[in-house]
């Protein structure tokens, strides 16, 4: 069937079967791979994504459910020349090791900041806590997000 | 000097297998043989470099892991990037320096002190003299060996070494496509593969009409003795297939495990290489003390599924893996297809982090074998994420018994450690084989069981030998010839459970003496980069003010020096213990002598806190029937955010110390630390990993 969405603030339309993962439409069809895929169980959330504004495993939604929905992915955010606050408070901390989780977090991240622009370490961390990083980054990852706070990522 | 080169300047003599100037972009080439796999490696290549042949970091375009282009420099695994490819590259790069400064003295008809570089850019007292590295360096630069004969900077005059200078590699991972998982190929097709249940089990029976029913779209079935694979070019399409499959497929020679297997004391009646190492038997007299202790098999437990590249096109294998060894790899790859090493090449990509050898050799292969049965596509195989845990190489479990001869003061005058393990490192080159393999019509004879030696840091037995002052030392290794799983390395080989074992023991020791556990250790360590850490953390930690045991509230302690020779790690944690463990506070010193990237090491040395309480705490792999049942996160579970302590560490600067290798150094620590504070939380010591709930609920009934 045709699958009529915003992805990034574009209009996008592609012919998949209606059952195809949003994590395949957005990685094969549309070439977003900074959506990443790591368990396919909504367990890890490396393929965080946001729809209207909301945290969403992809990896298991059905492109069917997202038809006219809007969607964020970690291309949306910001480019490597344009970085999203968010993205550059991740670099300013060197927020990473492997960096695999990090393209998930940030979109939840994101979705944190736009409902509480001074989150406590507390609400940054239930607000990520459906992430796995196996590096045992997440003390940075939790500064960074502090950091991205105090440079108004939010606006 | 040759003697004393780091053996991969001995593999790769030429110059120009390291560097090369790129006139273009006045860039600087720097081959290395050793790959990023999360810890920052490759940055702190380039600073080494730059320090050398001055110039700016960002001129540095780092190639690393390419059996065409770059140095063959084996495995990146146990610590040894810096120690040994670092060193390497200071002495090429000091060496390119003076040789070329060397000649344009010759041309200036100066002296050789009389030249400075800025930038790669060449002055004589300070002026300029209209050359620089890239217009003035020849091939006769590069043509020749390395001798190692050049001095490299006094750490004095370090200008880039030292410094926390941030990753290239992040900006990547933090706005799109970065890793092997997102490259794109042409003619590239998707493949997944259908999982021998165990190894010497027969296809019997796949019913393909069924296979392709669940597909649901055009894939080609690809079959090779014992390996199928789905391949299409619909992702969606293979994957689905690859779920339907194990339905459809009927094995003949399953060998099924047993839930004892699983559990670390299965070993101890295993036939083995039996292993005698130190001091001879024991005949000192006083009072023997005794207890045993034990981790169970671990994964790596990548948080992205293996990946692996391969096309064949006119005779020619081009392989992208996220493997520790590119040349290793390369190797394998041509004995098991039957090819030259030289029709093969392999390019290293990132991956997640593998914390040793997971499963990405192994998606190299099955693409490799797809790709020979389909030349000119690129098949790019992704595992699934059961099949990532099902079917990885895991960390065997792990046994110590340790036995201490007491003297009249409490401190033991005779040790004996005694080990019974399965390998913890069986990499193709190294007695194991590659899971495809075991498919395959060729498919090899049983693995051997194997350990690294002694010299290297030894796997089993490693940190296995106390570095306090006993006099005499014994270790007992029981090395398993076979193990129920494929096992392999992982982060420390065997230093997390003998560390764990030996500083909980120490802290048993330390009671029963009646005696405070820090001052204990310090009454006979004589090592006084130890005694520094130990100090500096028992201040850090308030261990003067410990309180008492059993309230269910802990502070434990514990050190290691890594492999007994690389970096001193000790660390304290504080936790409280209701019905599971909540880790509260944890402090870190660490002492890696000349740290390249002190804000690189730090990443390293808290995500290993990290990565070993979450194996001290929560990680078993378990086994059932159809072989390992723990096949996702939640039978799988690791520390979460929500789980994570504040993390206080501190590097103690040591820059005229030669640089000890870190990434692997709070480790075993933390994991003792962890059991001690637990034993100080409870009143009660618990001597089999992880520490969970249900341990915790049995050692209080006692």
């Amino acid at each position: 069937m045709r699958i009529v969405l915003t992805v990034n603030g574009q209009p996008v339309n592609v012919e998949v079967d209606e059952t195809t993962p949003l994590l395949d439409v957005l990685r094969n069809h549309l070439g977003l791979k900074g959506t990443r895929y790591g368990c396919g169980l909504e367990q890890c959330g490396t393929c965080m994504v946001l729809i209207d504004g909301e945290p969403c495993y992809a990896c298991a939604r059905e492109a069917g459910t997202v038809t006219g929905r809007s969607v964020t992915t970690v291309e949306g955010l910001g480019t490597p020349d344009k970085p999203h606050p968010l993205q550059r408070a991740f670099l300013e901390e060197q927020a990473g090791q492997c960096g695999y989780c990090l393209s998930g977090i940030l979109l939840s991240a994101k979705a944190l900041l736009d409902r509480n622009p001074n989150p406590s370490r507390a609400e940054i961390v239930a607000a990520l806590d459906r992430h796995l990083c196996r590096c045992g980054t997440y003390t940075r990852i939790i500064a960074a997000v502090q950091r991205a706070a105090r440079m108004g990522a939010h606006a | 000097m040759s003697d004393t080169l780091p053996l991969s300047i001995i593999n790769n003599r030429r110059m120009d297998r390291w560097l090369a100037f790129q006139p273009a972009d006045r860039s600087v080439r720097l081959a290395v043989g050793k790959v990023e796999i999360g810890q920052g490696v490759l940055i702190a290549l380039s600073q080494i470099a730059a320090e050398e042949l001055d110039v700016d970091v960002g001129r540095i375009d780092i190639l690393s892991g390419d059996t065409d282009d770059a140095p063959d420099e084996g495995s990146t695994s146990s610590s040894q990037s810096i120690e040994v490819s670092g060193r390497s590259v200071r002495l090429v790069s000091a060496e390119l320096r003076a040789r070329i400064l060397g000649r344009l003295a010759q041309r200036l008809n100066c002296a050789p002190d009389d030249l400075s570089i800025e930038d790669g850019v060449f002055l004589q007292h300070g002026n300029p003299t209209g050359h620089d590295y890239w217009s003035f360096s020849a091939p006769e630069d590069f043509a020749a060996d390395v001798t190692g004969t050049a001095t490299p900077k006094p750490p004095a005059q370090y200008r880039v070494v030292g410094q926390p200078v941030p990753r290239r590699d992040l900006i990547a991972k933090v706005t799109g496509a970065a890793f092997i998982h997102d490259m794109v190929r042409p003619d590239m097709l998707h493949a997944r593969v259908l999982r021998q249940p165990s190894r010497q089990a027969t296809l019997t029976a796949l019913n393909e009409a069924a296979v392709r029913k669940a597909a649901r779209g055009d894939i080609r079935i690809v079959r090779v003795g014992d390996f199928v694979a789905f391949v299409g070019a619909d992702e969606t399409a293979v994957q689905r297939a690859a779920v339907a499959a194990p339905a459809h497929a009927t094995w003949a020679g399953v060998r099924p495990l047993r839930p004892e297997q699983q559990e670390a004391a299965w070993f101890r009646d295993q036939p083995a290489d039996d292993r005698h190492f130190g001091d001879p038997p024991a005949s000192a007299e006083g009072e023997i003390v005794s207890q045993t202790y034990s981790r169970p098999f671990v994964a790596h437990a990548a948080i992205a599924p293996s990946c692996g590249l391969a096309e064949y096109r006119d005779g020619h294998l081009s392989v992208w893996s996220h493997t520790q060894g590119v040349y290793p790899l390369r190797n394998s790859l041509a004995d098991i297809l039957g090819l030259r090493r030289d029709q093969v090449t392999v390019r290293h990509a990132q991956g997640a982090g593998c914390y040793g050898h997971n499963g990405a050799d192994d998606a190299a292969l099955d693409a490799a074998i797809v790709a020979m049965q389909m030349p000119d596509h690129c098949i790019r195989v992704q595992w699934r994420r059961e099949e990532e845990f099902g079917f990885e190489p895991v960390s065997t479990a792990h046994m110590t018994r340790l036995r201490a001869v007491l003297g009249a003061d409490g401190r033991p005058v005779d040790w004996t450690a005694e080990i019974w393990a399965g390998s913890h490192v069986q990499r193709p080159v190294f007695g194991g084989h590659m899971l495809a393999h075991e498919a395959l019509p060729n498919r090899p004879g049983a693995p051997k069981a194997n350990d690294p030696s002694e010299a290297n840091g030894g796997g089993g037995t490693r940190n296995a030998f106390p570095l306090y002052d006993v006099p005499a030392k014994r270790v007992i290794h029981h090395l398993a010839l076979e193990t129920p799983v494929r096992t392999s390395s992982l982060r420390g080989l065997g230093a997390l459970p003998n560390v764990y074992a030996l500083e909980c023991f120490m802290d048993e020791l330390a009671e029963r003496a009646g005696v405070d556990p820090v001052a204990y250790r310090l009454s006979f360590l004589s090592d006084p980069r130890a005694r520094r850490l130990i100090e500096t953390v028992a201040e850090r930690c308030g261990w003067a003010a410990r309180g008492p045991s059993a309230t269910g509230k802990g502070l434990g302690l514990a050190w290691s020096r890594y492999k007994n020779k690389a970096a001193y790690a000790c660390v304290a944690v504080e936790l409280d213990v209701d019905r599971e463990v909540t880790l509260r506070r944890v402090w870190c010193a660490a002492d890696a002598g000349l740290v390249i990237n002190p804000d690189g090491a730090r990443n390293q040395l808290d995500g290993g806190i990290v990565h070993a309480a979450s194996m001290t705490l929560k990680e078993q792999v378990t086994f059932g029937p159809d072989g390992i049942a723990s096949l996702d996160w939640d039978a799988y579970p690791i520390m979460r955010f929500s789980e994570v302590p504040e993390i206080d560490t501190v590097i103690i600067p040591n820059p005229d110390q030669p640089t000890l290798g870190m990434g692997e150094c709070t480790f075993g620590p933390t994991a003792a630390a962890i059991g001690n504070a637990v034993a100080h939380a409870l009143g009660v010591r618990i001597r089999d990993m992880p520490l969970t709930r249900e341990r915790i609920a049995a050692a209080l009934v006692g």
